[in-house]
C-alpha cells in the first residue's frame, strides 16, 4: 500500500469535474452566468438608454437596429431587458442569499439544540408556509412600501423556510454522525462542531434551496411588477417591462413587448434550477 | 463492590452504580411516559493495561455503557471516578472545560468507520483540530504528530492529504486507531471497532490494536457482540444483559467455566469453524425482553432454562462465587437463595414475544 | 456416502454490471450443483460477487445487471428448466420463483411492507401460485407458522411487521419462502442482522428443514462458523470466481486454496489460547471493478508465484469432488470447464 503513488487530491477539482460532466447543470450554469454579465455589463453590449424615448422609432418591430424591437415611447426593448435583469437579478438573488442566510442559522440552532428552540422555530415555519405567499407579500407590501431594498426585505422575510427547515432536516442527521461524536469525546466546542463540522456538509441543500428561490423571486418580482405593486415603474425589471404589456391591445399587435421579455425570464428561471439540481450533486459529500 | 486487584497494577476507572435512563416520550407535549433502563447499577474497576471486555446482544446496554463511561451521555446518577496522575476525581460534577483533561486521557474508537471520517475534510483536519483543542499549538508540531500517528498504524505519512473516500473500510478504521491515539491517550474505548469490517481485514485491526496496547500500555474498554473477538481480545469479560452485568470474570475462566445460564447459552450459540467441536448447543426460547417493560425479578428468567420460582420475585445481586473471588455472578443459582432448596420451576411461562 | 440428487446445476455463470461508462465482470464463470437434503454454502467476503451470483440464478438482477454467459438448470420431477433462457418477469420464471425456488434476504426488517399484515403478505406468494380459497390459505399459513416456530400463528397472522422482532420477522421471511413448499430454498446472509441467541435459532430451524423435509439449502454467509456448523459442501468466493469447492469436511481439514486458508486462520476462535496471534491476509478486499490478469488473489497471497499472473487460472481436482483453482496444484487433475 505504501508505495502506491500517491496522487493529489482536491475537492474543489473534483467537484468541478463532476459539474463539467453533467451536462444540463453545466448549461444551466453557462446560460444564467452570461445573462448575470450581460445584465451587469449592459452599457457596453447597447447603444441605448434604456429610458429614452424616441418618438421617431415608437412601436416598431424587431429590427437589426433594434433587435427586440422598440415600445411605444421608442425605447429599446433590448436595452430594457438587459438594464432590467440588473435589479430583478440584483433583487432576486440578495433576497434569496439573506432567507438563506437567516434559514441556515436558525436551522443550524434548531437542529443541534432540538427541543423548545426546535419546537417555536419549527411551528413558525410553519406559520409562515401555510400563509398564501403571494397573499403575505402584498401585505408587506403594503406595509413597507415599494423599492428596491423593500423588495429585497419582503423576499428574504418569506423566503427562509425552505433553507431553514432543510438545514434543520440535515442537522438531525449529520448530527448522529459518527464523526460529531468523535468531535465530542475530544472535547471539541459545540459551536466549532455546528460551524466547522455539520455546517460545511449541508451547503448542498442550501444550493438547491438558494437557487430555487432565486428563480422563484424572478417570478415573484415580475408578477409584483406586472401588479404595479413591486418595484417603482420607473426602475426598468423584467416585471417593469412586462407590465407596459398589461392591455389586451398590446399582446395582440405588439408581440415583441412581452414575447422577448416573458422568454429572457424564462430562460433564466430554468437555468438558474438546472444549475441548483447540478450543484447539488456536484457538492454532496457522500458521492 | 470489592474486587480482586490484578497483581501489581493500579486502578484507573472506578465505575459505581452507573446508571442511565431514557425517557421515552409520547404525546403531542412529549410527556415522560415511561423509562428505558438502559444501565442499572453497572460496577467495576478498570485497572491500568488491562483489557475489559463487554459482550451482550443487541439492547442490553453495552454501547450506552462505553458512552456513558466516557462521558458522551450523562449518567442518569452513579459515580465516575478517574485516576488522574494527580489524584482522583470525580467526573459526573466536573465541568465541560475540566473534562478536557480527562479526554486527552480516554479516547473512543467508533463502529462505523466510513461515518467516523467527516466526508468533506482531508484525514489532515480530521487530526489537527483535537490535537489544537489538546495544545499543540505548534502547526509544525502538529504535522509530525499526524505523520506519526500514521505511521504508528502502518499506513503513508502522506496520505493525511487526502480524503476519507479514498479510503478501504479497513484503512478508515486504522485512521480512526491513528486519531484516537494521536493525543497519547491511557485509555480507549472500543465500540465493535471490528464488525463493520471484511473478515480478512479484521484480524488486521485486531493484532493492530494488541500491538499498540503492548507498545503503548493502553488500558483497552472493548465492547462487542462477537464473543469470539472480545474472548480472543480481554483480560475481563463483563457479559451484559438488559442493562446489568449478569457476569464478570476473566475471560479464560469465563469460557471454560460460564456460571451465568445467559453466558452459557451465549456461549454455545457462537458458530464455531471448525467440524471437529461437536458442542451442545443450548437454543434459548423467545427474544430480549422489551428494557422498558423488564420482567420483574432476574431479568433473564424469561428465557432461562433453569428458572426457579424465586427468579422472577427476586433480583439476584452480583456477588463473587465461593470458591472463586475474582468470577462475578448474578444468580440465583450461585447465592445464598439456591441452599434453601428451591427447585426449578418445569412449566414455565414463556415471555410472550414481540409484545411491546 | 449417498449423496441427494441434484436439483440445480449451475454452469460457468457469468454475469456483467454496467457501472456509468464501465462494463464490470462480477462474476467470472461460477459454476457449483445444490443437491437435494443438503446444503451449499457459498462463502466469502464483501464483493466477491456471492449474492450477484444468487440474483443471477434467481434471475433478479438490478437493470444494470445483465448475464452474459453459462447456464443455469433447474431439475423439477424430471423435468430441467433452463433458467438462462426464461425471460426474468416471463410467465414461465415466474412460476419457479417462489413456487419452486424460495428465497430468504439478508435484512428482514427491509424486505416485509410495514402496511400490510404478515399474514396477507405470506398469503400474496401462497395465492400467485395456487388457487386457494381465502380460508384454506389462512389454515396453510397459521401451520406453516406453527412449524417455524410462531407462537400464537392464528393472532400473529393479523399483527403488523413492527409488532415482531427481528428474530420473529426473519421467521415470517422464511414462512414466505417456504409456503408453496419449494424444492430449494436460497437464503442470503439470513442472519447477519440478527443476535447470536436468535441467529441459533433460525439456523436450526433451516436445519429442521433440510433434513425432514430434504430441501436444498442453498446458504450464503461470510461467518466460516456458520459454514462449519450447517453446510454439507461449500464454495468459497473470491473477486467472482468460486476458487475452492468441496465437501465440507474438506474444507475444513485440507483447505487448499491460500485464500480458504488464511480465511479460516484469520478468525478469532473461541476456544483458542488468546495469547496467539491471528493471521493477516495483507491488503484490502479488493474492489470487483479491478481487473488483474491472472489469479485474482495473487497480490494478497503468501505463495505467489510468476505463474500466478499469466492468463487464466484452471481449477483443478485434488481429490473427488475437491476443486481448487490455484496454480500450487498443477500436477493435480485439470478441469477446463469450470
Amino acid at each position: 500500500m505504501a508505495q502506491q503513488k500517491i496522487k493529489k487530491s482536491s475537492l474543489a477539482l473534483r467537484s468541478w469535474k463532476k459539474l463539467v460532466r453533467n451536462k444540463l447543470a453545466m448549461l444551466g450554469v453557462i446560460v444564467s452566468t452570461l445573462m448575470i454579465f450581460a445584465s451587469i455589463f449592459a452599457n457596453f453590449i447597447t447603444p441605448y438608454d434604456p429610458s429614452k424615448i424616441d418618438f421617431t422609432n415608437m412601436a416598431k418591430p424587431p429590427s437589426w437596429e433594434h433587435l427586440m424591437g422598440t415600445d411605444k415611447m421608442g425605447r429599446d426593448v433590448f436595452s430594457q431587458v438587459l438594464y432590467g435583469g440588473r435589479v430583478s437579478i440584483y433583487v432576486s438573488v440578495v433576497g434569496a442569499v439573506l432567507g438563506s442566510i437567516i434559514g441556515m442559522i436558525l436551522g443550524g440552532l434548531a437542529g443541534w439544540f432540538g427541543g423548545k428552540i426546535d419546537l417555536i422555530l419549527v411551528r413558525t415555519s410553519e406559520v409562515f408556509l401555510t400563509f398564501p405567499n403571494m397573499m403575505l407579500v402584498l401585505i408587506l407590501v403594503a406595509f413597507v412600501g415599494q423599492g428596491i431594498n423593500n423588495l429585497i426585505f419582503i423576499f428574504f422575510i418569506t423566503g427562509w423556510m425552505t433553507p431553514f427547515r432543510m438545514v434543520r432536516n440535515e442537522f438531525l442527521s449529520l448530527r448522529e454522525e459518527t464523526y460529531v461524536e468523535v468531535c465530542k469525546a475530544f472535547g471539541i466546542s459545540n459551536l466549532s462542531i455546528i460551524f466547522r463540522h455539520i455546517l460545511p456538509n449541508t451547503t448542498s441543500p442550501i444550493m438547491v434551496a438558494t437557487t430555487i428561490n432565486i428563480a422563484n423571486y424572478i417570478l415573484q418580482e415580475a408578477a409584483l411588477s406586472f401588479l404595479g405593486l413591486g418595484v417603482p415603474v420607473t426602475v426598468p425589471t423584467w416585471g417593469n417591462i412586462m407590465n407596459a404589456a398589461k392591455s389586451i391591445e398590446v399582446i395582440r399587435n405588439y408581440w415583441w413587448l412581452w414575447l422577448f421579455p416573458g422568454l429572457v425570464i424564462s430562460v433564466f428561471v430554468l437555468a438558474a434550477n438546472f444549475a441548483g439540481d447540478g450543484l447539488r450533486d456536484v457538492l454532496d459529500p457522500r458521492q | 463492590m470489592s474486587e480482586a486487584k490484578l497483581s501489581g497494577s493500579q486502578p484507573l476507572f472506578e465505575i459505581k452504580n452507573l446508571k442511565k435512563y431514557y425517557p421515552v416520550l409520547s404525546g403531542f407535549l412529549r410527556k415522560t411516559t415511561g423509562w428505558v433502563k438502559a444501565l442499572e447499577d453497572v460496577s467495576l474497576t478498570i485497572w491500568a493495561g488491562e483489557t475489559v471486555g463487554v459482550v451482550g446482544e443487541s439492547g442490553c446496554g453495552k454501547t450506552t455503557f462505553g458512552k456513558t463511561i466516557m462521558l458522551l451521555q450523562h449518567p442518569t446518577s452513579g459515580e465516575l471516578r478517574f485516576h488522574f496522575p494527580e489524584g482522583p476525581r470525580e467526573l459526573t460534577t466536573m465541568s465541560s472545560k475540566d473534562l478536557l483533561s480527562f479526554r486527552r486521557r480516554v479516547q473512543m474508537i467508533f463502529q462505523d468507520p466510513f461515518s467516523a471520517l467527516n466526508p468533506s475534510k482531508r484525514i489532515f483536519d480530521s487530526f489537527d483540530e483535537p490535537l489544537r483543542v489538546h495544545g499543540h499549538g505548534n502547526p509544525k508540531e502538529r504535522k509530525d504528530i499526524i505523520a506519526q500517528s500514521l505511521e504508528m498504524v502502518n499506513l503513508n505519512p502522506d496520505y493525511m492529504y487526502r480524503y476519507p473516500h479514498e479510503f478501504s473500510g479497513g484503512q478508515r478504521q486504522r485512521i480512526c486507531i491513528a486519531r484516537a491515539l494521536c493525543i497519547d491517550p491511557e485509555m480507549v474505548i472500543c465500540d465493535e471497532p471490528v464488525s463493520a469490517l471484511d473478515v480478512s481485514i479484521q484480524a488486521q485491526v485486531l493484532n493492530l490494536m494488541k500491538d499498540l496496547q503492548r507498545q503503548l500500555g493502553l488500558t483497552y474498554v472493548f465492547i462487542a457482540h462477537d464473543l469470539s473477538v472480545v474472548q480472543y481480545m480481554s483480560d475481563r469479560i463483563m457479559v451484559m444483559y438488559l442493562g446489568k452485568i449478569v457476569e464478570m470474570a476473566d475471560s479464560l475462566s469465563l469460557y471454560d467455566a460460564p456460571k451465568h445460564p445467559y453466558t452459557e447459552a451465549l456461549l454455545s450459540a457462537v458458530p464455531i469453524p471448525s467440524i471437529d467441536v461437536k458442542k451442545k448447543r443450548i437454543i434459548l426460547e423467545g427474544d430480549v425482553p422489551s428494557p422498558i417493560h423488564k420482567p420483574s425479578g432476574c431479568s433473564f428468567h424469561t428465557r432461562c432454562r433453569y428458572a426457579m420460582e424465586i427468579c422472577s420475585v427476586n433480583e439476584p445481586k452480583l456477588v463473587p462465587l465461593a470458591d472463586s473471588p475474582t468470577h462475578f455472578v448474578a444468580c440465583h443459582l450461585y447465592g445464598d437463595d439456591s441452599k434453601n432448596g428451591v427447585t426449578p420451576i418445569l412449566t414455565m411461562e414463556k415471555h410472550r414475544e414481540g409484545n411491546l | 456416502m449417498g449423496r441427494g440428487e441434484i436439483i440445480l446445476d449451475v454452469r460457468n455463470l457469468r454475469t456483467h454490471f454496467r457501472v456509468g461508462s464501465d462494463d464490470l465482470s462480477i462474476l467470472r464463470g461460477v459454476s457449483f450443483t445444490a443437491r437435494q437434503g443438503e446444503t451449499l454454502a457459498i462463502v466469502g467476503e464483501s464483493g466477491c460477487g456471492k449474492s450477484v451470483t444468487v440474483h443471477s440464478v434467481m434471475r433478479l438482477l438490478p437493470k444494470n445487471g445483465r448475464l452474459t454467459g453459462g447456464q443455469i438448470l433447474f431439475h423439477d420431477n424430471g423435468r430441467t428448466f433452463e433458467l438462462h433462457k426464461l425471460e426474468p418477469f416471463g410467465k414461465e420464471m415466474r412460476s419457479i420463483r417462489g413456487r419452486k425456488i424460495g428465497m430468504i434476504f439478508q435484512d428482514p426488517m427491509a424486505s416485509l411492507n410495514p402496511v400490510y399484515k404478515v399474514g396477507d403478505q405470506v398469503a400474496e406468494n401462497l395465492l400467485q401460485h395456487f388457487k386457494l380459497t381465502k380460508h384454506e390459505a389462512q389454515r396453510r399459513i397459521v401451520e406453516m407458522f406453527a412449524s417455524l416456530g410462531i407462537p400464537e400463528p392464528e393472532r400473529r397472522i393479523l399483527d403488523y411487521p413492527h409488532q415482531f422482532s427481528g428474530g420473529m420477522k426473519q421467521r415470517v421471511m422464511i414462512a414466505i419462502a417456504m409456503i408453496c413448499n419449494p424444492d430449494l430454498l436460497i437464503a442470503d446472509e439470513p442472519t447477519t442482522a440478527l443476535d447470536v441467541t436468535i441467529q441459533a435459532q433460525i439456523m436450526e430451524l433451516m436445519g429442521k428443514l433440510k433434513k425432514e423435509q430434504n430441501k436444498a439449502v442453498i446458504l450464503i454467509t461470510h461467518n466460516m462458523g456458520l459454514v462449519a456448523e450447517t453446510a454439507d459442501e461449500v464454495a468459497v468466493m473470491y473477486m467472482g470466481r468460486i476458487v475452492e469447492r468441496g465437501l465440507v469436511e474438506r474444507i475444513f481439514h485440507n483447505p487448499s486454496h491460500p485464500y480458504t486458508r488464511a480465511l479460516l486462520r484469520s478468525v478469532p476462535v473461541l476456544d483458542h489460547g488468546k495469547t496467539e496471534r491471528l493471521e493477516t491476509i495483507r491488503g484490502a478486499t479488493p474492489s470487483p471493478a479491478e481487473c488483474v490478469t491472472g489469479c485474482e488473489f495473487a497480490n494478497r497471497c503468501d505463495f505467489m508465484t510468476p505463474k500466478c499472473r499469466s492468463g487464466i487460472i484452471s481449477a483443478y481436482e485434488i481429490e473427488n469432488g475437491h476443486l481448487v483453482r490455484c496454480v500450487l496444484f498443477e500436477g493435480a487433475k485439470e478441469l477446463p470447464n469450470e
